[in-house]
């Protein structure tokens, strides 16, 4: 028997080979990149991903793992010969257990499904990225998705307590458990963020926080983007810790109007940021925070009076990327990150940097964390817009690993920024990669082509 | 025998001239960090010092080798501090200890623990390679995760150099509520009660047999509404409460794990609240749950470690064992990993 036919009655009826069955999992959500797998498999439980990762061993036959395909930076992106595991399927929570403040989950969970099975005990999930109504725990484990809150809350490796994992030579090895501490080598938060390179994971063990008892969301706008984010600054220095601080520029702000009408006042930048915890001691910081902003040249302020006006304030942000792509046919992501003291001037080099392009450069970002969200608008029908966009994204992305940063706050590298790795790691750091990667996957199996430079890979 | 390294030179000379190499800081963990037969102890205090600190970034960047006490000291004159409470800094731990150790103290409660903190490492590999892992940013996806795999590795793969850690504001006044429970079962129905509130508790821990001590932190007038509410809640279950105005100093000492003084043998245990009525029937000596009931600290004597590994409770001692992790980690992700990184075995475990 051949590769497929085991394939197919390993997975009877679940195994996609027919053109037009494969097409829709050719990309992810970069879809600037395009491979035709040479099937997509639906396993329904560990044991068949188990299976379906020994066959592909034994006949040294390539997989991606994939969920909901969200990934910006082609995570997912298949391999020409390869296979697609989709674990969508797997989508159950095996348990919740709202005294150990743990939910056990399928890979193919989505992301806020978590939180909605835990809000009844007054529990959450808190890593929100922003495909969050999409995005499985899976994804977010691979890519140690971030979201809003990172900077009090962490990523998702700070939420993973334990993982079942299928490595790439189909052995079955449990990382962690389910406490807030463990012993011996932290092995389950280095899988974390590994991009799928180092195995799947089947089982995945999160923690649950209390959900706060009281917010206060408060949206300000400024004349500047540095402005907005000289107010950021200021928060900081007042010893205030918001659960979020979102800044928006001109360009963000007009999509997002135009997309869901959110109320938003016009200006050249708005800064969102919101404090929570109990009531008391929130408003107490709502004082400072006040103050604050006053001192911040903010010219119009609005506190949200209600849960209805705190959602308002953040539907514009939320709805933000996939508004600006109204703007503009195509665009191009990047979340590049820089230390928070130097965002005035990575945002000047921005600008500067659009200008000379000549493409739109549209900013949404976590303030808080240091995280641009630059948006490179073009236009793929144009000849060689997506090179100059291309080119424009690189030039960000040195900048961020000039100003001590990192090229990405939660996308992940995936094929993308792989080119890029050798402007952050030198040789050795990415060699040592390399070495890690050999030796759990010598047959480089397991999300071939991703996150590790072709440069290095020979070394 | 011991050799010292104070530089990122002399480390990469001295992993190249020994075969076996046990790395050690402030040597306040000596389960951990004392020669066994046939290595060469490598004592890194002199790897000390503070390389970057910017108050506004949350961030920091030290010497492995330095002092918690010292990080602290630079951290307090900005108003921050390291929420994962990092234990026995007054007993000289430095923060390459604390990092291969695992440790965390109690007010990891609020905002999580070392492995929630640790931002980037540099260290030298078994094969004298200097390598970098993480960043000095407060969110990063770029590359393995090498910093995570330092977090509780006891040395496994590599000496650390260097270390960033994300720090926070330290809260603007502190109170503590001590409340004694009529017996251990309303003890732990409390405990449960409060892990699932919004309370934001500096700190929650359980001291056998029925008392639990409440840390706050906050705005002065905040706190007292909390204390209050915290007082009226614990008194349903039958709570007698005292209130620590003053509460620095005896947190100081839990930190330094003083309760454990006059053990042979001091002994991590991650745990749940579900499972302390088990552990509470284990012969344990002077002992402590932090963060809810997450993590047991206890002394004991030989029987008592006995009793942990009969029940296959995993749990790290950190003074009076050779052989100081149970259970081992897990061999199918875990000796490939070190292959990778100390392919001659010239560090602790595995």
């Amino acid at each position: 028997m051949g590769f497929l036919e085991e394939l197919k009655a390993l997975l009877p009826g679940r195994v996609l080979t027919h053109e037009a069955a494969l097409a829709p999992y050719e990309s992810d959500a970069l879809t600037a990149y395009r491979k035709r797998p040479l099937a997509v498999v639906l396993p329904e439980g560990k044991e068949e991903v188990v299976a379906v990762v020994r066959l592909c061993h034994r006949h040294g036959v390539p997989f991606v793992a994939r969920g909901s395909g969200t990934s910006l930076s082609g995570g997912s992106l298949p391999v020409e010969g390869g296979i697609v595991l989709a674990l969508n399927r797997m989508n159950r929570i095996l348990r919740l257990d709202p005294k150990a403040r743990i939910a056990v989950v399928e890979p193919g969970v989505v992301n806020l499904e978590v939180s909605r099975q835990a809000a009844p005990f007054g529990l959450y999930y808190a890593p929100d990225p922003s495909s969050q109504p999409v995005s499985t725990i899976g994804g977010n484990v691979a890519f140690n998705s971030g979201g809003a809150h990172c900077l009090k809350y962490g990523m998702t490796a700070n939420h993973v307590l334990g993982l079942e994992v299928v490595t790439p030579e189909g052995e079955v090895v449990r990382l962690g458990g389910e406490s807030l501490e463990g012993v011996g080598p932290d092995l389950h938060g280095f899988f974390v963020g590994t991009e799928g390179l180092l195995g799947v994971a089947v089982e995945i063990t999160l923690r649950l926080l209390p959900k706060p008892e009281a917010y206060h969301t408060l949206l300000a706008a400024y004349r500047s983007l540095e402005e907005a984010g000289n107010a950021v600054s200021l928060v900081i220095r007042r010893g205030l810790l918001p659960g979020a601080m979102e800044i928006m520029d001109r360009l963000a702000i007009e999509a997002a109007e135009k997309a869901v009408r959110a109320g938003y006042p016009e200006a050249e930048a708005l800064l969102i940021v919101e404090l929570e915890g109990p009531k008391e001691e929130v408003a107490e910081e709502a004082q400072v925070l006040e103050e604050v902003i006053r001192e911040s040249g903010a010219y119009a302020v609005r506190v949200a009076g209600s849960e209805a006006e705190r959602q308002a304030i953040w539907k514009g942000r939320k709805a933000a990327f996939s508004a600006v792509g109204r703007l503009s046919p195509d665009y191009l992501v990047q979340d590049g990150v820089v230390p928070r003291s130097r965002l005035g001037e990575a945002l000047r080099e921005i600008q500067r940097l659009s200008q000379a392009h000549g493409l739109r450069v549209a900013n949404v970002f976590h303030a808080g964390d240091g995280n641009l969200h630059p948006l490179v608008l073009y236009d793929g029908k144009k000849p060689e817009e997506l090179e100059r966009a291309e080119a424009l994204a690189g030039e960000i992305l040195r900048l961020c690993v000039r100003l001590g940063g990192s090229l990405t706050g939660e996308h992940g590298i995936g094929v993308e920024k792989k080119a890029y790795m050798p402007e952050m790691f030198a040789p050795e750091d990415l060699l040592a990669m390399e070495r890690v990667k050999r030796a759990l996957d010598p047959k480089g199996l397991a999300n071939r082509g991703k996150v590790l430079p072709e440069v290095v890979h020979g070394g | 025998m011991e050799v010292r390294a104070s530089t990122l030179g002399e480390v990469v000379e001295a992993v190249r001239a020994y075969p076996r190499l046990r790395p050690k800081g402030g040597g306040t963990k000596p389960a951990l960090s004392a020669p066994r037969e046939g290595e060469v102890g490598l004592n890194l205090s002199g790897l000390s010092g503070i390389l970057e600190y910017t108050p506004e970034e949350f961030v920091f960047t030290a010497w492995a080798g330095t002092p918690i006490a010292e990080v602290e000291e630079a951290l307090r004159a900005h108003g921050q501090y390291l929420p994962f409470h990092p234990p026995l800094k007054g007993k000289g731990a430095t923060l390459g200890g604390t990092v291969a150790a695992g440790l965390s103290g109690p007010l990891r409660h609020r905002y999580g623990g070392l492995r929630d903190f640790l931002l980037g490492v540099r260290f030298v590999d078994g094969e004298g390679r200097v390598v970098r892992g993480g960043g000095k940013v407060v969110k990063n996806a770029a590359g393995f995760p090498f910093h995570r795999l330092m977090v509780g590795s006891l040395g496994a793969f590599g000496v650390m150099v260097e270390l960033s850690f994300k720090v926070f504001p330290y809260p603007r006044a502190t109170r503590t509520l001590r409340a004694k429970m009529p017996s251990l079962n309303e003890a732990l129905s409390a405990l449960e009660r409060l892990r699932l509130l919004p309370l934001d508790l500096l700190a929650l821990d359980l001291v056998p047999p029925a008392t639990l001590e409440l840390r706050l932190g906050g705005f002065p007038k905040s706190l007292k509404a909390r204390l209050e509410g915290l007082k009226a809640l614990l008194a349903q279950g039958g709570a007698q409460t005292e209130v620590l105005e003053e509460d620095g100093a005896h947190w100081e000492e839990v930190r330094d794990l003083r309760f454990l003084e006059g053990s042979p043998i001091w002994v991590k245990v991650p745990a749940k609240p579900q499972e302390v009525a088990r552990l509470e029937g284990l012969p344990l000596g002077p002992r402590r749950y932090l963060d809810g009931g997450e993590v047991l600290y206890a002394g004991t004597g030989p029987e008592g470690l006995e009793a942990l590994r009969r029940a296959g409770l995993p749990h790290l001692v950190l003074k009076g064992a050779e052989d100081p992790l149970y259970p081992p980690p897990p061999e199918a992700f875990f000796t490939k990993l070190k292959r990778a990184l100390d392919p001659r075995g010239c560090f602790p475990l595995g």
